[in-house]
């Protein structure tokens, strides 16, 4: 089945989100569409599938004129979509939550699930997913609660699936079976619209790219294209996709972890004996899945865990059983995870976003008085040096770009005087350019001489910056290997497969 | 968040309230006009019935407004200004409320929901009035002891549920509802003391605060006005700065606005709530001290009245600014100082004062159903402070 957008036009006030915009997948065919956060991927597909109604322009399927304007149209005209966020009910075995919507009930109202049953059988059998009916979703890896919407989408006879940013949760391998999929499907004749930033993906999967910048196609271009070619294509401009990097002395240890050891509330073991020692100038990735006990790692370093146990030495002093905020007076920089929930205060302006951890400090308070003209001076000087785009210091932070926010982290953090970087998902979601930006900071910060400890769940950027990588799984450190490794050995480590 | 709020009170900021109270007198109306006996005598002549409908809307608010503001009868020949009366009246309602409302107001911002304002109220109106007609001190120091008293103990009542949060988790909504019954009843039992029975009297009733412990009237003894609604004022003034001009307050709002980045921070999350919760506290318990100091005199099982509850109300319509609170406080108190006139002017009871506070705080809560009927897009909401309390 093919798909053709004609004149796709919508805006949100003045910002115009797609300006006709013309594309035609063929049947049988892998489709990028390639474009940076805000380029308007997502809202011209939320357009297709009906979600959001186009200012103008026409959806044809098989050539034919249709009339979308919810999903159910969609589905009906056979194009399926598989969404960023899994719409997905955890405590729902897989055959219940594809039946959600179109139940049947049997004898006496009770739900009926057989044929759907079969149903899943025969589609995980023919494109091999896996999956079992009867499997509760929230037992399951991501990877495979994906396939279930996958199958759903199939199930309701889609011929067009949309996958909207579909790596952004997975593992490299489940990055790789994913693909695999997508190519099983492309050879039964089902189209796939692959909406990604990805430019390796694109370059494994795709028959054909569409560049999307600002709302417009700015061109299409082939997967032989160079990962450079295709990310100066998407910024508009040329960019470093690999940072450069010097080399130069690494210095003594600044922070040695011993034996660190971290339980949730029930006592269960989240991180268990983690040694690792990062000195001044180096940066020391630590790789590894979402969920196998980075993120506690990161958070204790400036005592955000509650039950923690081992030491942390930062330049000789003991981190464990300081206040947050005096593990942050001590030296130590935190970027955390996640910059929209722990990072930043939405409803609070950009200027005092970037004193939070300062606030009471001179020149911003003097006692309990603050002073808030200092507060704007301070945070205009900021912009500048951090490149933060905005048009007030007194805006709200919710009105930045991610990359904006991160930069306002950036710069929070790096004001204060530094021994210790901690990067926690530095770049995640953010656009080639910002990512850019961010690197190049990373890469200052070891330059000048302090330590860098980088979580990261990206294997290019884990090669890109570190010095060595420390690889996590399941609570522990698997292995330290130098930064020479492939990204192939690298990511059968973070499988947990240790005999390379 | 620091220019902006001089710099652009913007119109936008009372739209909200403002269409809200409108929509709320509406049906106030609509209610006025169906439960009136002598408009419904004319139901089956639709010309009649609103003519009819409009005159007894019509009286009923203007009664209202002639109990609250100024009422020209009540002018004397000698005293032209006596028709302000019903305005010092108002004042004298709004005055407590106020301070219950920033008290409701402050925690609001740190993301604290304190129902237990009137609890607070209550441990005010003991402290202040025990010293009021206990102690036998020179004026001044008198009424500065009472007051005192009441903010240590409307401060340490609330406080202790700022503590049990940040110790426990426990729920701020929950502790203070029950921390508002033990209130009550302990007053009610302190009442039957010795030392809190007026003496010669067998029903619960505290002895009068001594003449040296009341604040000073400020229009004359014709007029209840007292020096309460400054007190009022000046700590509108004073929560105003602590939110936008001080180091606690930025915490404070930092809390309230994102709890896991305000940790991350270094902000110590449970000292700010304990001390929110204790000053926010405190306001309630100044509120106590105004209402028995300044026009009750004495205690009884009802001396909070519904102030402290009132104080949600206002603090919401206020959009838990101090201004905002303010006006509204004065507007409620104006409702309650007028509603007694209209009963006794018109045929409609007092009980649609009520209605129309309960609606206001529907619309405000509701806000799409004010965007459906003044057809609005961009409408900014303070729903969503009702909502946040029940979620930290």
């Amino acid at each position: 089945m093919s798909l053709e957008l004609r004149g796709i036009t919508k805006s949100f006030g003045a910002l115009v989100a797609n300006d006709s915009i013309d594309l035609r997948v063929e049947t049988g065919e892998i489709h990028a569409i390639l474009g940076e956060n805000g380029a308007g991927k997502s809202t011209l597909m939320n357009i297709v599938y009906g979600l959001v109604a186009p200012d103008s322009g026409e959806i044809l399927v098989d050539d034919v004129l249709k009339n979308i304007k919810e999903p159910s149209d969609a589905l009906a005209s056979g194009i399926g979509m598989v969404h960023q966020h899994f719409m997905l009910v955890p405590v729902f075995t897989v055959a219940e939550n594809i039946v959600l919507g179109h139940e049947k009930s049997g004898f006496g109202g009770r739900l009926e699930l057989s044929a759907a049953r079969a149903r899943i059988k025969e589609v995980s059998d023919r494109f091999n997913f896996n999956v079992n009916p009867d499997d509760l979703i929230e037992g399951l890896p991501v990877g495979v609660q994906q396939r279930v919407e996958i199958i759903r989408a199939l199930i309701y006879d889609a011929k067009v699936l949309i996958l909207d940013e579909p790596t952004a949760v997975l593992t490299p391998q489940e990055t790789d079976d994913l693909l695999k999929i997508m190519r099983e499907l492309k050879s039964q004749g089902t189209s796939i619209i692959f909406i990604t930033h990805k430019l390796r993906e694109v370059k494994a999967v795709a028959d054909r790219i569409t560049i999307i910048r600002r709302g417009k196609v700015v061109g299409n271009a082939s997967p032989d294209a160079s990962q450079d070619e295709l990310a100066s294509l998407m910024v508009g401009r040329d960019v470093e996709l690999v940072p450069e990097k010097f080399s130069h002395t690494i210095g003594k240890p600044i922070l040695t972890v011993k034996d660190l050891t971290i339980r949730d509330i029930t006592g269960r073991a989240l991180v268990r004996n983690v040694n690792f020692e990062v000195k001044a100038g180096e940066i020391l990735a630590i790789a590894g899945v979402q969920g196998n006990g980075q993120s506690e790692v990161a958070r204790a370093m400036v005592n955000l865990e509650e039950f923690v146990a081992g030491s942390i030495l930062l330049g000789g002093d003991e981190v464990i059983g300081m206040s947050v905020r005096e593990s942050l007076h001590h030296g130590i920089a935190f970027i955390p995870e996640s910059r929209e929930l722990d990072g930043l205060i939405a409803s609070m302006s950009i200027a005092e976003n970037l004193i939070l951890d300062v606030h009471d400090q001179p020149p911003y308070a003097k006692g309990i008085q603050m002073y808030p003209n200092i507060v704007l001076s301070e945070s205009e000087k900021r912009k500048v040096e951090f490149d933060i785009r905005l048009q007030s210091v007194t805006d709200p932070i919710s009105s930045l770009s991610g990359g904006n926010k991160q930069k306002v982290v950036l710069a929070r953090e790096l004001s204060r005087p530094v021994k210790l970087l901690v990067a926690s998902q530095p770049t995640r979601g953010l656009d080639v350019g910002s990512i850019e930006f961010v690197h190049k900071r990373i890469l200052e910060e070891r330059d000048a001489g302090r330590a860098v400890l980088l979580f990261s769940t990206e294997l290019d950027e884990v090669l890109a910056l570190a010095d060595r990588i420390a690889v996590m799984f399941r609570g522990e450190i698997l292995a330290i290997v130098a930064s020479g490794v492939t990204a192939q050995e690298l990511g059968l480590l973070m499988a947990g497969v240790v005999n390379v | 968040m620091y220019k902006p709020t001089i710099k652009r009170p913007s119109l936008r900021a009372v739209k909200l309230p403002g269409l809200a109270f409108l929509l709320a007198m509406f049906f106030g109306g609509l209610l006025i006009i169906f439960s009136d006996s002598n408009t419904l005598k004319h139901i089956s002549h639709p010309l009649a019935f609103i003519k009819a409908g409009g005159v007894a809307v019509w009286q009923s608010y203007l009664a209202l407004f002639e109990g609250s503001v100024y009422n020209p009868s009540l002018a004397t020949p000698h005293d032209s200004i006596l028709a302000w009366y019903p305005l010092s009246e108002t004042l004298v309602s709004a005055a407590p409320l106020i301070l219950a409302g920033l008290s409701v107001a402050l925690a609001f911002r740190a993301g604290l929901f304190n129902i237990g304002a009137q609890g607070q109220f209550i441990f005010g109106s003991i402290a202040a009035s025990f010293v009021g007609f206990h102690f036998q001190l020179p004026i001044g120091l008198h009424i500065l002891a009472a007051v005192l008293a009441a903010i240590v103990a409307g401060g340490i009542w609330g406080g202790l549920v700022g503590l049990l949060k940040a110790r426990t988790g426990a729920h701020e909504v929950i502790v203070t509802i029950m921390l508002n019954y033990v209130a009550l009843y302990f007053l009610v039992w302190l009442l039957g003391t010795t030392s809190f029975l007026r003496p010669g009297r067998r029903d619960p009733i505290s002895p009068d605060v001594l003449h040296s412990a009341r604040m000073p009237l400020l229009a004359g003894s014709n007029y209840r006005v007292n020096f309460g609604i400054f007190i009022a004022l000046a700590a509108a003034i004073f929560v105003w700065w602590l939110l936008s001009r001080s180091t606690w307050g930025f915490r404070f709002r930092a809390v309230g606005a994102n709890t896991a980045a305000a940790k991350t921070a270094g902000i110590s999350v449970p000292f700010v709530m304990t001390s929110v919760m204790a000053i926010s506290g405190a306001l309630a318990g100044l509120g106590g001290a105004v209402h028995v100091l300044g026009s009750d005199f004495s205690l009884t099982s009802g001396t909070a009245g519904n102030f402290g509850f009132d104080a949600i109300t206002v603090a919401l319509l206020g959009r838990a600014k101090p201004m905002g609170t303010v006006f509204a406080s004065i507007l409620f108190g104006a409702l309650r100082a007028g509603g007694g006139t209209m009963q006794a002017n018109t045929n409609t009871p007092i009980d649609i004062v009520l209605v129309i506070q309960a609606l206001v705080i529907l619309f405000i809560a509701a806000p799409s159903v004010v965007k459906w009927v003044f057809r609005l897009k961009n409408l900014k909401s303070t729903g969503e402070l009702a909502a946040k309390g029940w979620n930290g």
